[in-house]
């Protein structure tokens, strides 16, 4: 005998209703990194070098930090949707919700620290 | 835990171009998601100064980062092409399966192409790759 009623069974198994919102992020992020990666990629090859100072006095242009911070950020949204889903689709039982934490986790590092390296760079801090 | 119903595992499907394509989708996806991880670090070592960039630069050197670059581009130029081919799916049109079938072929060949290029300018036109 469980302490759960039928009704909160039936609604604990059943769609959270997230399902389109999902799905509707991943298509809008994926709209808008078309433009933002094919971007990052092509100027990340014309740079005429690899060196810190080519790197920072790209970097540090208005127009690359304000792209290259919202490429960082869409990027990691678009990959924590779709590694979830990857997840959600081969990770089975209790291992299902620690992968997804450290997933989350993950992106949320990756996204924060470009963020503040981009920003830090912008602002100069990097000499 | 409730035992679930579960989809059929992937194994159990037959070969067929739709499902390697959506497939590939989504490997060219993960391996471009630990792109990020590299992006982020190649990041923080810009903003760490002079110094650390150049030490970071020796590991990002490394073949098997060499290899990682490779396969990033091969992923992103799939992902791009297949990711357009899914949005034109999304707003219903194409799916019919001979078109469906046609634009397996033409991503396959447009992807392969911008792999050429990409390949091309990252390690042989300038060959700064780090």
């Amino acid at each position: 005998m469980s302490l759960r009623s039928p009704l909160g069974r039936v609604l604990g198994l059943g769609s959270a209703k997230e399902g389109v919102h999902h799905w509707w992020v991943q298509r809008l992020t994926s709209v808008a990194l078309v433009p933002l990666a094919v971007w990052f990629l092509v100027s990340l090859l014309s740079l005429p070098a690899l060196d810190h100072t080519t790197v920072i006095v790209w970097m540090a242009q208005s127009w690359t930090s304000l792209l290259l911070i919202l490429f960082v950020l869409i990027a990691t949204w678009h990959s924590q949707l779709g590694l979830r889903v990857v997840v959600e689709d081969y990770v089975h039982g209790g291992a299902k919700t620690v992968v997804l934490v450290l997933v989350t986790f993950a992106h949320a590092l990756i996204a924060v620290a470009g963020v503040f390296a981009i920003l830090k760079v912008a602002f100069g801090g990097s000499p | 835990m409730t035992e679930r119903p579960l989809s059929p595992h992937w194994q159990v499907y037959k070969f067929k171009y739709t499902l390697t394509t959506s497939f590939l989708n989504r490997i060219t996806g993960v391996v471009l998601s630990l792109g990020l991880i590299v992006l982020a670090y190649w990041l923080m070592a810009v903003a760490s100064g002079g110094r650390a960039y150049t030490q970071a630069l020796a590991v990002l050197s490394m073949l098997i980062f060499k290899l990682l670059y490779a396969a990033l581009l091969v992923s992103f130029c799939y992902h791009l092409v297949a990711g357009i081919r899914h949005l034109i799916w999304d707003t219903g049109r194409y799916m019919e399966r001979a078109q469906s079938k046609r634009s397996a072929a033409i991503i396959s060949v447009v992807s392969v192409l911008l792999m050429a290029v990409c390949l091309y300018f990252a390690f042989f036109a300038g060959a700064h790759a780090p």
